[in-house]
């Protein structure tokens, strides 16, 4: 479980972030709706220690991301950034096979190289693999990314905003593969989702953010409601039956 | 065996290498052996303009009693040589990784404008007769403790501090070596054409300048600063991949940046302090080493670093000493194909 108590983060001025409270469970993918400067990535990037919270405490699984090593908790908890520097001269295989950083410290042994290869196949990077990542397109680069961060094998996966960069296509495998990955490897997703379709059509769960605040979590079901979420757009949000579920239409 | 059975087994070994799954170093075998084959090239090619160096067109016959001590003197410059490439190569390569950044080197921090300052500020307070005295172990560790404190506080302030920032101090550092630039430039212009003329000579990179006096530090104190580098190679790969995902996969970030800033900045001062500053020379030497090296990892990447850094001073000093006779500073030269190289690249590559 991650369990948020208390966290602020004050940026210069008025832009303030939180209190936050929220408790979301283990398994399953949860996703964070919200519009701009509502709060996602930054309450992403402070679960995932990347951003230093100014009051409050996080813990993931027990631990308290502040005070646990930066060293253990990357066998807990990853978390993937929408723009990663990269390195030339870097394959995808090679990249990949950071994500056993953690574990190996950089001298791969068979078991990590059997575990990189089945998250190469697993995001049909196959072919792809012995290629720079700048000979690749954003969205391969973004899947080799996620493959990277799964392959960490961790129990709690945060990524903002997969399907940046990404086509209709490529946005509805990578969900399916996450979705997979969720059910097949019972991981916690925790998403920053722009789409609120695709938040609706693959999560378990949606967080909705307003003014650094959560304004409403709960089942699919819970949140996808035309009042609700017009209140959190600002925008007329209807919903309609879809066949595979609610649809938000705006 | 039959040939259709050998083409079968052919066959199947040929799948099996092309199925070959490993997150290796190189890309393809054929990668790797490029890069061994270029390694052993390049350093040969360096050991013979060394060897060339310290024997050929030596004055003196071999049998003769004074031959030792000429191979002596010209094993002094060798040295510096290979202190001043083992330096510049390790740790230009590391601070462009932990930057994240391939056209900065550790020279914007400042160091070569706190030498400069330091020997200016010599002359100008102390005159001439300070600053010839101005030699010998005691001056050479002064010069190195003076360089590596300054580089603990401007990293420590800046990088540790709650808005810890790499680009800020870069920032600072390239302002406060401006800075030091500038006074030293104030005060050279107040000096006398002798002194000037003097300090001149000190602060044109030079291995003639190399005192052999500072070896018994100087060396053990570059291999060792180097080996702790090269340990810490399989760090520098996942810093190399920028803070956030290093901080991911558990590299602790701050840390490891100073770590790996301080220990560059005793190699900086070392060669700095040893043979004065060559300010292109590391970027040069990174640059080509990229190119030599098809590959992210350090392991491999610092040793051709240094292989070239080596090649490109012993070459350079023999070409213009024995076939050119020409014995100015080389490091004019070095980094007049430094800075052509530098542009090259901007202008080639456009975006950074």
């Amino acid at each position: 479980m991650i369990s948020i108590r208390n966290a602020k983060k004050n940026y210069a001025g008025e832009v303030r972030i939180g209190p936050l409270n929220i408790d979301i469970p283990k398994a399953g993918i949860t996703s964070l709706i919200g519009p701009n400067g509502a709060g996602k990535s930054t309450t992403l990037l402070m679960i995932g220690r990347l951003l230093r919270m100014d009051e409050g405490q996080i813990t993931v699984a027990n631990m308290d991301v502040a005070k646990t090593k930066s060293e253990d908790l990357a066998k807990i908890l990853t978390i993937l950034r929408q723009e990663n520097h990269f390195v030339t001269r870097l394959t995808v295989r090679q990249l990949v096979g950071f994500g056993r950083f953690p574990y190996s410290k950089g001298r791969l042994t068979k078991e990590d190289e059997a575990i990189i290869s089945k998250y190469i196949d697993f995001f049909q990077l196959t072919d792809l693999e012995h290629r720079y990542l700048d000979e690749l397109s954003g969205g391969q680069r973004q899947r080799a990314y996620v493959a990277m961060v799964l392959c960490q094998e961790t129990e709690y996966v945060l990524l903002d905003e997969p399907l940046n960069n990404l086509d209709i296509a490529r946005s509805v495998q990578m969900m399916e593969h996450l979705r997979r990955a969720a059910d097949e490897f019972g991981k916690t997703f925790v998403l920053v989702m722009h789409d609120i379709n695709f938040a609706a059509k693959y999560s378990d769960r949606i967080c909705a953010m307003k003014n650094g605040r959560v304004a409403a979590f709960g089942t699919v079901e819970e949140i996808m409601k035309p009042e609700l979420l017009t209140d959190i757009f600002e925008t007329k949000i209807d919903i309609i039956q879809g066949p595979y579920g609610p649809i938000s239409i705006y | 065996m039959s040939m259709t059975e050998f083409q079968a087994v052919t066959q199947t070994n040929l799948r099996a290498g092309l199925r070959h799954r490993s997150a290796r170093a190189f890309r393809s075998g054929k990668d790797a052996a490029r890069y061994w084959i270029l390694l052993v090239l390049i350093m040969g090619v360096g050991l013979l303009a060394a060897a060339g160096l310290i024997f050929y067109n030596n004055p003196v016959p071999v049998d003769s009693p004074s031959f030792i001590p000429v191979v002596q003197r010209r094993l002094v410059a060798v040295g510096a040589m290979f202190v001043a490439a083992l330096c510049h190569s390790f740790a230009t390569v590391a601070f462009q990784s932990v930057t994240s950044n391939r056209i900065i080197t550790p020279s914007l921090l400042g160091y070569e404008a706190l030498y400069s300052f330091i020997h200016t500020g010599t002359m100008y307070f102390f005159g001439a007769g300070a600053l010839v005295s101005f030699t010998g172990i005691g001056a050479f560790s002064l010069q190195v403790a003076l360089m590596v404190i300054m580089s603990l506080i401007l990293y420590g302030w800046l990088l540790a501090g709650k808005y810890g920032n790499l680009h800020l101090t870069l920032l600072v550092g390239i302002i406060i070596g401006t800075g030091l630039n500038s006074v030293s430039g104030f005060m050279r212009r107040l000096l006398a054409p002798s002194e000037f003329d003097l300090l001149q000579s000190r602060l044109i990179g030079s291995v003639t300048n190399a005192n052999a006096e500072y070896f018994p530090i100087a060396i053990p104190l570059t291999v060792a600063t180097v080996l702790c580098l090269y340990a810490f190679a399989r760090r520098l790969n996942v810093l190399s991949l920028g803070r956030d995902v290093a901080t991911t996969l558990g590299v602790k970030f701050q840390a490891s940046i100073i770590y790996t800033l301080v220990l560059v900045a005793v190699l900086m001062s070392i060669t700095t302090s040893l043979v004065g500053p060559l300010t292109f020379f590391g970027f040069l030497v990174a640059m080509l080493s990229y190119q030599a090296a098809p590959t992210y990892d350090h392991r491999y990447i610092f040793p051709m670093a240094f292989a070239i850094g080596f090649s490109i001073l012993t070459t350079a000093y023999f070409l213009l000493y024995h076939v050119l006779s020409i014995s100015t500073a080389v490091s004019v030269i070095i980094e007049l194909f430094g800075g052509l190289i530098f542009l090259t690249v901007i202008l080639r590559k456009r975006s950074l």
